[in-house]
């Protein structure tokens, strides 16, 4: 692999080749068995679990050296799992990085898929906490795996069904449980539910890395993903009653921001770099920071 | 006691020679039985006896190490049950039969709403409709006596009565026909057990029910069944009408279990 | 008439092993048969069998010699030798059984228990309840019981309830253990009555009565119990 790399002591992109040859066996697996968990022999990373160590595992077996990486953190390509995740592949493979989702050749996701569409030539890898949708109605993970098996999938229903009973309408925001391919029930990590819709007929291959739990999984392109539902509570998507309040979109997920301590707040986009690109093209929102564009403001939706 | 409906075929449930070991030692031996549909049987024996070790092996919850149990699918076609694969097995399991564990607790998701506890066997055959499952559980929770304003509330804030109530509503709801008991009434207290036989005594009248209920209790088994196994060590000490066996019992050990009956 | 019911050399002892395996003998070589529309009763001293007579009959008891021979429709079925599920059968079908004591279930109305029988046979239950009424007023058993689980009636009260529910269907074939024991003369009246008129409508009979006057007024036979003494007396 290339040496020219400052840390040449480093293998290319940190795991060692038969390593990356394991995962990528798992990968394709998961590909050709869409929505079903492949175990995988996760390695310890210079990270603790549950900062995206299985997603760092399959970037690492995917990348190639004239890849372009982006890493976001609940949409955002400036926190700190995103630099930290970013400047290690920087480091350890020399690959050229991005925060524009369209220039990536492979995103690693928590939480949050871009808003911009995604491409043939895109993989999206997201860092999954807990894989087994029915973790938490059926803790036996033996039994679990039976009912993926024989598709024995109504405790899935009683999750949603609970979520009608306690609050009137499917409580379930993020982690949304969903159908791949009309056979495996599949999470989706812990992205939001509004995002669901962007997984289904994706262009591009999505790949999921749980490294404490040690599984992979995969929705190949454009493949069915279906959010689960109820005839009389169909799956919805959140809505938002008002646009970012920095670059005016509307129709994609935002983040409440609080203002001050007297209840002052406001809802910003989620995906920093799609904001940043519609503010660059001269999108600006109630609060948007410049100035000279008070006016807009005074002039807004708003009374 | 309720009488059966019988119909003309085949039994619903064959146990031939259902035997089963651990290791060298004795869980139940050759235990053959045929049970038609709309009785109840009565496996009754003290502790140790191989009555839960024949009941498992008759719902399959435990293979046996010799013998066969024949199940009269809905089709009418008699299959054994070891035969099956396990997803026919497990649907069986979750259709066409029903378990009442002694612990409520083994037979409920303690953590989800009454309502949900009833409702899963629906959804897991496929039922889609919120409304619908709401409306079905409702009327389980009103047959089984337990408060309907009750049905978002979870079985950890119902008393042990309740619980195994709900646990009785949520095996009935897919219709089974055929329902395996582990000591039913064990561990209530004899007011809330009064109720709770009479409640059984009902449904599976209602219903039609096949049922194997294993009690120590033999009024239990007065009450509930048509007729009765004693087993003892393993081995089955007499069969016959429940009545027969506990009013002219002839085994020594019937006998001695009959008079050790407390009178009220 | 025809023959309902036939009893050919039945014998019936009790082993009791918890006595060393000790020997009762019950009844020996009993010879009976019960026309349709006859009422024939057990006739001897107390002790002599005559009730585990009845419970072979119903099956309660097992009876290890002999045959006990049922007209079941277009058939005939031996009681000693038939399997739990027929017997189940006949109890549904054919043969009905009165007994002094009732067994009361929790819960159950006395209005439930004896409407019980008619539903089992297929009765539509409003019409089933509506006879039970009937036949517990004819019983005299106060209107305002019979909502209630008869466990904490009294003993003739209970008794009328049992009564009640062994004539209210049309077996066959039935068996009355003692009915008037300890009924006041009105009730015995009753019963006398309902005998009458299931032997009018070509039912079999098949008693224990000790009450003399009862025993009298709808006894066609009596046989004596003595003949089949197991034991005979010293």
């Amino acid at each position: 692999m290339t040496a020219t790399s400052e840390t040449w002591s480093y293998n290319f992109a940190y795991l060692d080749e038969q390593t990356k040859r394991m995962i990528r066996r798992a990968i394709l697996k998961a590909i050709a068995i869409p929505g079903y968990q492949v175990p995988f022999a996760s390695r310890e990373m210079p990270m603790p679990y549950g900062w995206g160590t299985g997603g760092v595992q399959v970037t690492a077996s995917i990348l190639g050296p004239d890849d372009v990486l982006k890493v976001i953190d609940q949409g955002s390509d400036d926190t700190t799992n995103a630099v930290a995740i970013r400047g290690f592949f920087e480091k350890t493979a020399g690959v050229a990085t991005t925060t524009a989702t369209e220039e990536a050749s492979v995103i690693q996701t928590r939480h949050r898929i871009p808003e911009t569409p995604l491409s043939e030539t895109q993989v999206l890898v997201y860092q999954v906490p807990i894989p087994e949708p029915m973790r938490y109605l059926e803790p036996r993970e033996a039994e679990t795996r039976k009912m993926h098996a024989l598709q024995e999938y109504g405790l899935m229903h009683v999750k949603l069904y609970e979520d009608i009973a306690r609050h009137g309408h499917i409580a379930t925001t993020y982690a949304y449980p969903v159908k791949v391919s009309g056979r495996y029930v599949m999470d989706p990590s812990p992205t939001p539910k509004f995002d669901n819709p962007k997984m289904d007929n994706s262009p591009a291959l999505q790949l999921f890395g749980a490294g404490r739990e040690k599984r992979i999984y995969a929705v190949p392109p454009f493949t069915q993903v279906t959010s689960l539902d109820f005839e009389d509570h169909p799956f919805a998507v959140q809505t938002f009653e008002e646009p970012c309040a920095l670059c005016a979109a509307e129709g994609v997920f935002l983040d409440e921001v609080v203002l001050d301590d007297r209840g002052g707040r406001m809802f910003v986009c989620s995906d920093t770099n799609h904001c940043e690109e519609r503010r660059a093209a001269g999108h600006r929102g109630r609060l948007s920071g410049d100035p000279t564009k008070t006016e807009d403001a005074s002039q807004g939706e708003r009374p | 006691m309720n009488l059966p409906v019988f119909d003309d075929g085949a039994p619903l449930l064959r146990a031939s020679g259902v035997t089963r070991y651990y290791g060298t030692r004795i869980g139940c031996t050759d235990v053959s039985f045929e049970l038609w549909p709309g009785e109840v049987l009565a496996v009754v024996g003290e502790s140790g006896s191989g009555k839960t070790t024949l009941l498992n092996c008759l719902s399959t919850r435990l293979v046996p190490t010799s013998g066969v149990v024949e199940y009269r699918m809905r089709d009418g076609a008699m299959r054994d049950l070891f035969q099956l694969n396990e997803a026919e097995r497990r649907l069986l399991m979750r259709t066409d039969w029903g378990f009442v564990h002694q612990n409520p607790a083994d037979g409920l998701r303690m953590t989800v709403s009454a309502g949900a506890n009833v409702g899963e066997r629906l959804m897991a055959v496929g039922a889609r409709n919120y409304g619908a499952i709401r409306g079905e559980a409702e009327s389980w929770l009103d047959k089984v006596e337990i408060d309907t304003g009750r049905i978002d509330d979870d079985p950890r804030g119902f008393s042990g009565g309740m619980r195994q109530r709900l646990q009785i509503a949520r095996n009935l709801v897919t219709g089974p026909r055929l329902i395996f008991m582990d000591e039913p009434t064990g561990g209530l207290d004899v007011s809330v057990q009064a109720r709770l036989l009479d409640l059984l005594r009902q449904l599976v009248g209602e219903f039609g029910l096949s049922a194997v209920v294993v009690t120590h209790d033999l009024a239990v088994a007065r009450l509930l069944s048509h007729r009765m196994i004693v087993m003892r060590g393993g081995n089955v000490i007499e069969t016959g009408l429940t009545d027969q066996v506990l009013d002219d019992p002839r085994a020594p050990y019937t006998q001695l279990l009959v008079s050790s009956i407390l009178q009220v | 008439m025809p023959t309902r019911l036939c009893l050919n050399g039945v014998s019936k002892n009790f082993v009791m092993h918890l006595q060393g395996g000790a020997v009762l003998p019950v009844v020996a070589e009993v010879e009976l048969a019960v026309a349709a529309g006859e009422c024939v009763v057990l006739g001897g001293r107390s002790g002599i069998g005559k009730s585990s007579v009845l419970k072979m009959i119903y099956g309660n008891y097992r009876c290890e010699e002999g045959q006990i021979l049922i007209t079941d429709g277009d058939r005939i079925v031996n009681v000693a030798t038939a399997s739990p599920r027929e017997i189940l059968a006949l109890r549904k079908e054919t043969i009905g059984y009165v007994s002094q004591f009732l067994r009361a279930i929790p819960r159950v109305s006395a209005r439930d228990i004896v409407a019980e029988p008619l539903i089992e046979r297929g009765v539509e239950r409003d019409d089933a309840v509506s006879r039970a009424e009937d036949m517990l007023a004819r019983l005299n058993v106060p209107e305002k019981l019979w909502g209630l689980p008869p466990a904490t009636f009294s003993g003739g009260e209970q008794q009328r309830v049992n009564i009640a529910r062994g004539f209210i269907a049309d077996f066959p074939i039935l068996l009355l253990d003692e009915p008037t024991a300890s009924l006041d003369a009105a009730n015995r009246a009753v019963v006398v009555d309902l005998v009458k008129e299931k032997k009018a409508s070509g039912a079999a009979l098949l008693g224990i009565l000790h009450d003399a006057d009862v025993r009298e007024r709808i006894a066609d036979r009596v046989i004596d119990m003595e003949a089949f003494a197991a034991e005979k007396a010293a």
